[in-house]
């Protein structure tokens, strides 16, 4: 680990913090949230737009920025704070998230949001449609990555190792997944409702680039970007990201009762306060 | 000998004097004018006007006349194999990027397989995603695997697509350009390999949206898509040498409708409607023209021409196209059985 790393790292970290209780306020407003999906990608989400990809807020249509597909949509709340922290459109406007007229909902739409670069919501979809955009960086001659984050249950969906072979195929190195590895999805834990591991080796045996981390230590996140390829031929490179479905909130670590709920009263502050004062180590006691 | 098309096959070994097997199947008669693979050279020749176009394909180059636009433009293809979700969701990104693609398989693969893809990523949001499949209707004799019998009723609830039914090589060729212009989805129904020519002689030019008179006549409004038209002008053929006036009026795009000139053409008093379509009677081109008279106040009477309700059966295609109604000898017969009012339980 670098200094250079580090140092970023808390740099990302303290402009991060605001938005952890930012996804608290949205879904408060919505009346409910996916607040634990968001929750674990909280510090990739961070990491990619504060200090990883090729962006400019004032230009959302740059045709050689990084593009970024959110194939787990179900996360929008954690992707819009920062998008308006970084200037892509008011921070006001989410105030009437979800509600009817506004732009913003549960999950992203491509046609109302600035910075939002494609519709997302029914899994699975992500990683083909980051496919086409790879192959279209290409015909284009253009250097652009293509980043897709994907949930670790939607890896269950035939369609996402469709992609992961095309992927391999088309030798397209400017492709990256990002799993947040977060072990839930609805039913269960993943391993006991169908089983991803070896995730790694599933992927390598595709054809990619693998590496797998802790999701939710900006350094070792950091570490990991810096380590990708820039766009060309070769593999395309996937991030495996170790992380806890609900982290930061006690109640809702690894608890398949949060996957869609909602804070009220005395929790909503109790919440707020454990997310203001950082991420606590975490207790190894499942709530599944 | 040369077979006489208004001919039903009088045995089971009728089916012998077909030359076609059941996947080799052209819908062509033996004498009738052909082009070969209008599609594929139709896209060739709009892929030189428009730089944006590109071809993609789930392991059905071949067999949906793409393998000539892969020959002819070979980094603008994407042979996605055999993978339906992937191919629509490739396209979806690659339209989000500025391209146009043209994205192949069989009709049975995009609309039962791979919906979900084709709603979610292309249709939602709008993209200019041409969604051109082989194999629609019955147009195969490889049984419910392939015959797409049902993807009209699958794709027209489908919001933002538009859905195109073409009757020959002359449409196909006009259409190609046309769904490259328009702005959205599109789902066009293909004919492939030797496909009949049988517009030209009608001066018809096709455009989105436009439904046309192709004959006029007196007794009878037949309302036909698809490959149903060339059979509805044969069987009307058929039907003025024994004095039964048919009109025949073709309707390629499925969706949007072309009310105004269906109900223009339907509401004229004194001729029933009948409606022919390469399809099951549910869902597509019959019940959207049954639904739009029947809002505007038709009162006369109205029939359909169509596949039945039910998982059809494996054979030679012209011996299936007797079985089911759709040749251009059982539609005439079917309309001059009902104007007698000699059909016992018109479906």
């Amino acid at each position: 680990m670098t200094g250079a790393v580090g140092e970023r790292g808390h740099n990302v970290s303290r402009a991060f913090l605001a938005d952890r209780a930012m996804f608290v306020r949205l879904a408060r407003i919505c009346g409910a949230g996916h607040y634990s999906s968001t929750f674990s990608a909280a510090e990739l989400f961070a990491s990619l737009y504060y200090a990883h990809l090729k962006l400019d807020p004032r230009d959302p249509k740059w045709p050689d920025r990084d593009r970024f597909v959110l194939s787990k949509g179900h996360a929008a709340i954690g992707l819009y704070p920062i998008l308006a922290h970084l200037g892509y459109f008011p921070p006001e406007l989410l105030d009437n998230f979800t509600r009817l007229g506004s732009a913003f909902g549960d999950h992203p739409n491509m046609k109302h949001i600035p910075g939002i670069d494609f519709s997302s919501g029914s899994l699975g979809h992500g990683l083909s449609i980051a496919v086409g955009m790879a192959l279209s960086a290409r015909v284009q001659k253009r250097d652009y990555r293509v980043y897709c984050m994907l949930g670790d249950g939607e890896l269950a969906e035939g369609q996402i190792w469709e992609a992961a072979m095309s992927a391999g195929h088309y030798k397209l190195q400017g492709l990256i997944a990002i799993v947040d590895r977060n072990q839930l999805c609805i039913d269960g834990r993943t391993e006991d409702v169908m089983a991803i591991e070896p995730v790694e080796e599933r992927f390598r045996s595709f054809g990619w680039e693998a590496q797998r981390i802790d999701g939710h230590d900006f350094d070792s996140i950091l570490a990991a970007l810096g380590r990708l390829k820039p766009a060309g031929t070769g593999r395309p490179q996937v991030i495996i990201a170790d992380t806890i479905k609900g982290r930061g909130v006690r109640r809702m670590e690894l608890s398949l009762q949060w996957h869609v709920a909602n804070l009220a009263g005395d929790d909503y502050a109790d919440a707020e306060a454990e997310i203001r004062a950082g991420l606590q180590p975490y207790r190894e006691k499942a709530h599944v | 000998m040369k077979r006489d098309k208004y001919k039903r096959p009088q045995t089971a070994s009728g089916a012998a004097r077909l030359k076609t097997s059941a996947m080799i199947a052209s819908i062509a008669d033996d004498d009738q004018p052909v082009k070969t693979a209008p599609f594929g050279h139709s896209l060739v020749e709009a892929a030189l006007a428009r730089p944006e176009i590109v071809g993609m394909s789930a392991d059905l180059a071949k067999y949906t006349d793409l393998h000539i636009f892969a020959q002819a433009c070979p980094d603008r293809f994407y042979q996605m194999g055999m993978a339906e979700q992937l191919l629509m969701g490739a396209a979806a990104g690659m339209a989000r990027e500025g391209f146009v693609p043209f994205a192949t398989t069989y009709a049975v693969f995009a609309s039962r397989r791979a919906y979900d893809f084709i709603c979610m990523a292309i249709a939602e949001e709008n993209l200019n995603v041409k969604i051109v499949c082989a194999l629609p209707g019955l147009t195969t004799g490889y049984g419910p695997s392939h015959q797409a019998t049902e993807d009209l009723a699958i794709f027209r609830g489908l919001p933002n697509l538009t859905i195109i039914d073409p009757c020959d090589a002359l449409e196909i060729e006009q259409a190609v350009p046309a769904i490259a212009d328009h702005q959205g989805p599109v789902y066009m129904r293909l004919l492939r390999g030797k496909v009949p020519l049988v517009l030209d002689r009608y001066g018809y030019r096709f455009e989105i949206g436009k439904a046309r008179i192709l004959v006029d006549g007196a007794d009878i409004l037949l309302i036909a898509s698809g490959l149903m038209t060339m059979r509805a002008l044969e069987a009307a053929e058929q039907l003025a040498q024994q004095g039964i006036r048919v009109a025949v009026l073709h309707v390629s795009t499925i969706k949007p409708l072309d009310r105004e000139t269906i109900l223009a053409e339907a509401l004229k008093p004194g001729r029933p409607v009948i409606v022919a379509e390469n399809h099951t009677v549910i869902g597509g081109l019959g019940e959207a023209v049954a639904a739009l008279l029947l809002r505007h106040g038709f009162s006369g009477r109205f029939r359909q021409i169509g596949l039945p309700d039910e998982f059809l059966d494996a054979g030679a295609l012209p011996t299936l196209h007797e079985r089911y109604g759709l040749s251009a000898a059982r539609v005439a017969d079917t309309i001059r059985t009902w104007l007698g009012g000699r059909e016992r339980r018109p479906s």
